[in-house]
């Protein structure tokens, strides 16, 4: 199955996610969801804002995708990730992972969340009751 | 020739801009445009030199030769946070 990538403004939609992975064949659906917190550091934070180099993110995370197929056989992935403004509790990122059984699943999920975020040029911007910041690692 | 420079995150907020033309001589290389946006930019010093370097969307290393037409993204390091539980 061609993967689902998703790069957008809008509220992530995990049903869909869902829905557009989910196989008979599939014993095990892997769902990592990634949340704005309150916190970072010791500082209170308001709200984020993501930003992403679309055009350049999109194939990364095909091509991460393409890597944890052919390492774990997993055969339907579904990445989302939001941009613009998000609020304390939305979500920011979603991956799912579907496959025969659940090793691979979560295998694959773990090298895929791990690897968008230190190499897929999307940046987090730290709004805080005491300042902004983008955040560097 | 002329390449295109486009600006995210604290590039784009220091410089105002979502991209800028730079024109460069033949055979110029990222190096070459990195030191001509520290000279426009010198505030840009320290992010810079925590970037790395696109070049029509693939990372490619500091002494990539650039061509005309080329779309070239100065890459500050992501947020990726940690992955420790």
């Amino acid at each position: 199955m061609e993967p689902v990538v998703q790069l957008t403004r809008e509220r992530l939609d995990r049903d869909a996610l869902l829905a557009a992975v989910s196989d008979p064949r599939d014993g095990g659906v892997v769902i990592f969801e990634g949340v704005v917190r309150n916190h970072a550091r010791g500082k209170q934070v308001r709200y984020l804002e993501y930003e992403a180099y679309v055009e350049m993110a999109e194939p990364q995370i095909r091509e991460i995708i393409a890597e944890a197929q052919r390492r774990w056989g997993v055969e339907r992935v579904a990445v989302a990730h939001r941009f613009g403004r998000l609020e304390i509790g939305e979500t920011s990122v979603i991956v799912v992972v579907a496959s025969p059984h659940r090793a691979e699943a979560f295998e694959a999920c773990r090298y895929i969340i791990d690897t968008l975020k230190t190499t897929v040029p999307i940046w987090k911007k730290e709004v805080a009751t005491d300042g902004e910041e983008w955040v560097e690692g | 020739m002329k390449i295109r420079i486009r600006y995210f995150a604290s590039l784009r907020e220091h410089t105002g801009l979502n991209e800028e033309l730079f024109t460069l001589p033949d055979g110029a290389s990222v190096a070459d445009a990195r030191a001509l946006l520290l000279d426009r930019y010198p505030g840009l010093q320290a992010v810079v030199e925590r970037s790395i370097y696109a070049l029509n969307r693939h990372y490619v290393p500091l002494e990539s030769v650039l061509h005309d037409g080329d779309e070239l993204v100065f890459i500050p390091p992501m947020g990726g946070g940690t992955s420790k539980m």
